[in-house]
């Protein structure tokens, strides 16, 4: 953290040049507040990091010790065990499968689905076209939160409580996805279509084989954006699955603390291995994520 | 148009392409159509039905009964204000902090990495890993570290989410810890889009550090503060999640969102009218404000 050095002082460096047109005092006053900058930042900085350091040293600690006193952070005795008790009670494990399994299907099929949809309003001309546009882009007004009734009854009747397609087809229709495609094909030269097209190649393979392949950035934006989503949605998979083997990570770990007398260093180290997938997968591909999360949101 | 343009065909590419953009668009409509359209549709006809989640079909049709219920009910109303308390309670904080770290951040170009994970970080974890850690553990009477904290400066401090003058701003203030992230990089984002020869034209001008920042970046960054507030407000109006897990809208219920409410009227007491009539009220509230976002992706769409 130390290492952190200012992006401005190149800002003030022509001043040095031209010591007429700024005084000392504003190069002063810029040093004065990049430092003032730079604790502030550092001190927020650790306090977000507290909680998330907080679960991992309680989750290290001794049962016995935590009870006698349940304040203290830190332990001579660091332990695995309730980690090793999690892992024993087995359901974990269906956990980060069941997370895995409908984040990745829920992903793949918004891509594909979004991407078509998305090629056609920008792409191909059609009766209509703006209609379907304005109807679609209307539908990032719709919260999926109030219709959780009619979506639950609808898949009840089709069968699929308890199951994966249960949890990942209701949030397929993902509109902004649509959008943040549309807006990559719509920088697209026309030329790279039309040479596709006049080479005899159908809208299909055109959307295929053409468009698809130089479209990695926004695929991998939506992909980041739903797959994070999928995996931290709480609410619709707690109300479609009840089978403790069916459940996702989410609500299996909401589970935890409803069986009673629970201890803290459990609690603590299932919160731990809740956090640690997207955790790592974010620390790895840290630039990708914001900048498709950003994306995501601006656009 | 486009597709008669240097075709070897033309009738052939015509032809495709009147079929080719309703069938490329199929796969997502159905989607759309059968869990949004559908859903909504039915959401506000089930409201003037008694239906029962544990018969099938509608129910009798009891025509404005259920609207006059959830009117008269004084717990909807409840539920609204905490819904709406929360809101203002996490976008006021939620906005101008991620605002001003991300402008501090900006001036800093090595340590970017640790400063984004440190407030990114949170927002990646499930809403139940927080719920976990809070509950348990940050937040816990007599033990916790926040407890702790309070203690060291003399005052006793109240039960977080035992209390319920408390209990509101214990949750806002999880949920700024966990959500802040997101507006950051929103923030980031956008500041990175200014050139530098803006800071650098008007330091040669002579304007301080704090007088750039006030007249030149913040008025800069006005597009990105719309969509942040809308965003934050629609974000915070949906609240459930961390509320259900950390105090399961209490004590006393003087937590609980309109969400859950909907969630223990249709599911835990199967009355799907009442609480279809309280999801359209819902819904009606978080589309006042949804309707800028509409304007604003409509405003970008023309633009590029």
């Amino acid at each position: 953290m130390t290492s952190l050095t200012d992006g401005a002082t190149t800002v003030t460096a022509p001043a040095t040049d031209t010591p007429a047109a700024v005084p000392d005092r504003r190069i002063d006053s810029e040093k004065l507040f990049n430092r003032v900058a730079l604790g502030v930042l550092i001190a927020f900085a650790l306090l977000w990091l507290i909680p998330l350091v907080y679960a991992v040293l309680i989750s290290v600690r001794p049962t016995s010790e935590v009870l006698a006193d349940p304040s203290s952070w830190f332990t001579s005795n660091p332990t695995f065990d309730a980690y090793d008790s999690l892992f024993d009670k087995g359901n974990i494990l269906y956990w980060y499968a069941n997370s895995f399994i409908t984040s990745a299907l829920t992903t793949v099929i918004t891509v594909v689905a979004a991407s078509m949809a998305a090629f056609a309003l920008s792409q191909v001309r059609f009766r209509f076209r703006q209609g379907v546009n304005m109807l679609l882009l209307a539908g990032i007004m719709i919260p999926m939160q109030v219709l959780m009734i009619p979506q639950f009854l609808t898949l009840e009747s089709a069968g699929l409580l308890n199951t994966y397609w249960g949890v990942v087809l209701p949030q397929v229709p993902n509109v902004v996805a649509v959008f943040v495609f549309k807006t990559f094909f719509d920088g697209i030269p026309r030329e790279l279509i039309e040479a596709a097209r006049a080479d005899g190649a159908g809208w299909l393979r055109t959307y295929w084989q053409i468009v698809m392949p130089i479209s990695r950035p926004a695929v991998s934006a939506v992909t980041i954006f739903v797959f994070v989503h999928v995996w931290n949605n709480f609410l619709w998979p707690l109300l479609v699955v009840t089978d403790p083997e069916m459940m996702t990570l989410p609500v299996g770990l909401n589970s935890v603390q409803d069986a009673f007398g629970v201890p803290l260093p459990q609690l603590m180290a299932s919160a731990v291995l809740g956090a640690i997938p997207l955790l790592v997968v974010f620390a790895l591909f840290q630039r990708r994520i914001v900048s498709g999360i950003a994306g995501m949101g601006l656009k | 148009m486009a597709s008669t343009l240097g075709t070897a065909s033309p009738q052939r590419a015509s032809r495709t392409s009147r079929w080719a953009g309703p069938g490329l668009i199929a796969p997502f409509a159905i989607f759309y159509v059968i869990f949004l359209v559908g859903p909504l549709i039915y959401t506000f006809i089930a409201g003037f039905f008694n239906g029962s989640l544990l018969k099938t079909g509608m129910g009798d049709w009891v025509g404005f009964t259920n609207y006059g219920d959830v009117l008269a009910d004084s717990e909807f109303w409840r539920t609204l204000g905490h819904t709406l308390w929360f809101t203002v309670l996490t976008t006021i904080p939620l906005v101008l902090m991620a605002l001003v770290l991300a402008i501090l951040a900006d001036r800093f170009v090595r340590g970017r990495w640790f400063i984004r994970f440190a407030f990114f970080a949170p927002y990646v974890i499930p809403s139940a890993a927080i719920s976990l850690i809070f509950l348990w553990g940050i937040l816990a009477d007599q033990t916790g570290p926040a407890f702790e904290v309070v203690q060291w400066f003399g005052i006793t401090p109240p039960s977080w989410l035992g209390d319920p003058n408390w209990a509101m701003y214990s949750i806002a203030g999880v949920t700024v810890w966990w959500t802040l992230g997101f507006n950051f990089v929103l923030y980031i984002a956008a500041l990175q889009e200014i050139p530098r020869d803006v800071h650098e034209a008007s330091a040669i001008d002579g304007a301080g550090p704090w007088q750039r920042i006030r007249h030149i970046v913040v008025p800069m960054l006005a597009r990105t503060t719309v969509l942040v507030v809308v965003l934050q407000i629609v974000a915070s109006l949906k609240v459930f999640d961390q509320i259900y897990m950390i105090t399961g809208g209490g004590p006393d219920g003087s937590t609980r969102p309109t969400l859950q409410l909907i969630v223990d009227t249709g599911f835990t007491d199967g009355r799907t009218g009442y609480a279809s009539v309280v999801s359209l009220f819902l819904f009606l509230v978080i589309l006042a404000f949804s309707l800028v976002w509409f304007a604003v992706a409509r405003r970008n769409q023309k633009e590029s």
